[in-house]
């Protein structure tokens, strides 16, 4: 009872299809992609009956029409005359800002927290594990409204600042007026350049070049003759010192915008509003206690007897971890970290809920409530957030294959 | 939270115009009214909360204003002022809500503008409160004028013509400010308390509302600039005029109600004694005008009974004997120094 030969002569017939593992596969992705196609269409065609149903058509001009309402943090020139375009690149603008601030605050604090939950300390450590759980444990938009919350009930309004305020009550600002601390905000004075800068500028860049040329000569010698010099504090001083005497032999050119009360608000410095800094902070902290948890798997997973052959060999602990462990941490730690990354960046549409206008304030908020324009405007702000994502997923992906173990 | 939602809600809808069955739209008697009475209620998008418009009773009902236009037309459709459910929506999402027909009715405090007649493709069906915007700021800042605040932070519902108004008014007057964007009154409330806004723009009938759930309500003025103007009403979808028809006619009832002196007390009576013929044509006592919009005849009945005429609702909800303390002002009726005016029923 040989079937098997006897159907191998055969040839092809229909019902193999169905019966032979060779077509099996074939078949069903045909019928599921053909599925899938059709479940596909008939939500475009459902779409665009919908649409015309409700007498709406399919159009972008809206963008070129006067946005009307103003924005708050605006980063490039903005009216409420400019258009709903100009409106959504604000908005656009203002996500990048955050997003990019972020990732990089909660890289720091992941970082550091994850090594320290490591720590031999016990407090420390328990520290650490009780940062970690209280923040991945409550949801993100909590975090976000709870630091907002704090911002604006417990730090003291403009008008606290006024010198007719009863002495006892009155809020100062702190670091000789460099920083106010408001409830709508943080106020930092930020340096004036006067005439002169620009010789201190290029002095600076002076000693910046020289001190990268002491760095790579001290690690050749190191390389050569096995002995370290104390690069930090050398190169410290190469750039410190030189632009120090510039900056008082040219009178000191650099002048301070200090945050002065003008009738409603502070005026000058740099404003970070109440709602940037509690996305910011809140994201970075959110966030950082993931990372942390990467980071602290990523030292885990590099073998003890690594560390163990660093000390041998007479490293000390920090010098261990900067050199030998965190270099092969890293391979297990990057990927994940880019899915946090992601999260980060789509975390940050929560921005409405403390009145930060984000690109989904703008264009997926006043824009599409005031032109009526939901379709497009969602339609846009996926594409928006799809972009930007494959961006970041490509960029880390390209810094992955430079620091993931080279086979040879 | 809320505002996660929201996006989400926003997301949903746009996805829901996606999957929604597609019902062919051909001309015949209220397709609206058809389905409403299919399902039993009648749906109604309201204010998330708003003191006097719409707010939820200690007893978890909907109440308000608004709710009780609703709760009228529901009992002119059903005679009975229960048969509605509420959908609480925000200044953004109430626009989504309607279009995508997870409304049926919005009475949320909206503003009759141009293009959201004309853009938006909605049917404003009256004007139940003719409202204008102004500011609201705490008594010890010491202004007493909206072109005193220059420079000022205020806070602002966004996806509200208010928003627009402000940004109008600023600019013509050359004076700077910053807005806060907001999403529900709450918040703005919470914001405005803890004194992250200087002054807190909206209606000023919302203005008042707000003001009276205040701790200390004497404490904050409300500045005599009125900036806009802003004739709140119900509105519905383009494209079923025949259930345009029942909610501008509900609010024309009320006024005619008012007008007329019929009450929730002696509607019944005034239906069998009444000699007065646009009385007896509202009320059903002669000819067929409630067939014409495809209810009962004694609809208006209904409806007057479930809360009272207009005057009846504006006093017992926003009028000077509340806490919001609204004068009547440009909604008194047209032979009574205001503007409401309901045309002839016949």
């Amino acid at each position: 009872m040989s079937t098997t030969t006897m159907a191998r002569d055969d040839g092809f017939r229909i019902g193999m299809l169905l019966s032979d593992t060779r077509y099996r596969s074939y078949t069903i992705q045909v019928i599921a992609m053909f599925v899938a196609m059709l479940g596909f269409a008939w939500l475009v065609d459902n779409t665009i009956k919908n649409l015309a149903a409700l007498g709406k058509d399919f159009s972008f001009s809206f963008l070129w029409q006067p946005a009307s309402y103003d924005i708050n943090q605006t980063l490039i020139d903005y009216t409420s005359r400019s258009t709903n375009f100009r409106a959504a690149m604000v908005g656009i603008l203002n996500t990048l800002l955050v997003a990019v601030l972020g990732c990089a605050t909660a890289t720091l604090i992941g970082v550091l927290a994850g090594v320290l939950r490591l720590s031999k300390n016990w407090l420390v450590a328990r520290l650490m594990t009780i940062y970690v759980e209280t923040m991945r444990n409550v949801p993100v938009l909590i975090w976000i409204l709870i630091t907002a919350a704090v911002i604006n009930e417990f730090l003291p309004a403009p008008n606290q600042f006024r010198e007719s305020v009863d002495p006892a009550l009155r809020a100062s600002p702190i670091l000789g007026g460099l920083l106010v601390l408001t409830n709508r905000g943080f106020y930092l004075a930020s340096p004036v350049w006067l005439d002169g800068s620009e010789i201190l500028g290029i002095v600076l860049l002076i000693c910046l070049a020289a001190a990268i040329l002491f760095r790579r000569w001290a690690a050749k010698r190191q390389a050569a003759t096995g002995r370290i010099l104390p690069v930090g504090w050398i190169v410290a001083g190469i750039v410190v010192l030189p632009t120090l005497l510039a900056f008082l032999m040219l009178g000191m050119p650099i002048g301070v915008d200090y945050p002065t009360l003008k009738g409603f608000n502070f005026q000058g410095g740099v404003y970070a509003r109440d709602s940037f800094i509690a996305l910011w902070l809140a994201l970075s902290l959110y966030t950082g206690a993931f990372i942390a948890e990467i980071v602290r798997s990523g030292i885990l997973a590099v073998s003890h007897g690594q560390s163990e052959a660093a000390f041998a060999l007479g490293l000390r602990p920090n010098r261990t971890m900067r050199l030998v462990v965190l270099p092969q941490a890293l391979r297990v730690i990057i990927p994940p970290l880019i899915s946090q990354y992601l999260n980060l960046t789509k975390n940050s549409s929560l921005a409405i809920a403390v009145g930060y206008m984000d690109v989904t304030g703008t264009l997926g908020g006043i824009t599409l409530n005031q032109t009526g324009r939901e379709m497009e405007c969602i339609l846009l702000l996926m594409g928006f957030y799809l972009v930007v994502s494959l961006v970041i997923s490509a960029v880390m992906n390209i810094y992955n294959s430079r620091v993931k173990l080279q086979e040879r | 939270m809320r505002s996660h939602h929201l996006m989400l809600g926003t997301a949903a809808l746009a996805l829901a115009a996606f999957t929604t069955a597609v019902s062919p739209s051909e001309a015949q008697a209220s397709e609206t009214l058809d389905a409403v009475k299919a399902k039993g209620h009648l749906q109604c998008g309201v204010s998330t909360g708003l003191a006097g418009f719409s707010f939820t009773g200690a007893d978890g009902d909907w109440d308000g204003f608004d709710v009780a236009l609703c709760r009228a037309m529901a009992a002119g459709i059903f005679g009975d002022p229960k048969a509605v459910k509420f959908t609480p929506t925000t200044g953004k999402t109430r626009f989504t809500a309607l279009a995508s027909g997870e409304v049926d009715v919005l009475a949320r405090n909206t503003t009759w503008t141009m293009s959201r007649d004309a853009d938006l493709k909605f049917e404003f069906t009256g004007v139940n409160y003719y409202d204008g915007q102004g500011f609201m700021v705490p008594k010890s800042l010491g202004v007493t004028s909206a072109h005193e605040l220059d420079g000022a932070t205020v806070c602002i519902q966004t996806g509200t013509t208010t928003e627009l108004n402000l940004a109008d008014f600023f600019r013509a007057n050359n004076m700077s400010y910053e807005p806060v964007p907001i999403e529900t009154n709450a918040e703005a409330q919470q914001k405005y308390l803890a004194n992250a806004c200087d002054a807190y723009t909206t209606d000023a009938s919302g203005l008042a509302a707000t003001r009276a759930t205040f701790e200390n309500p004497k404490d904050h003025v409300i500045l005599p600039e009125i900036i806009s103007k802003e004739p709140l009403g119900p509105l519905v979808r383009h494209g079923d005029p025949e259930w345009g028809d029942i909610a501008r006619w509900t609010l024309n009832a009320l006024l005619i109600a008012e007008e007329k002196g019929i009450t929730q007390a002696n509607v019944q009576d005034m239906a069998q004694t009444s000699e007065d013929p646009e009385v007896r044509r509202l009320l059903g006592a002669e000819g067929e005008y409630g067939k014409m919009l495809g209810l009962d005849n004694d609809w208006a009945i209904k409806a007057i009974s479930a809360g009272g005429n207009y005057g009846e609702l504006f006093a017992h909800y926003l009028g000077t004997e509340t806490d919001i303390g609204l004068e009547r002002g440009l909604n008194a009726l047209w032979n009574q120094g205001g503007i409401q005016y309901a045309p002839p029923y016949r």
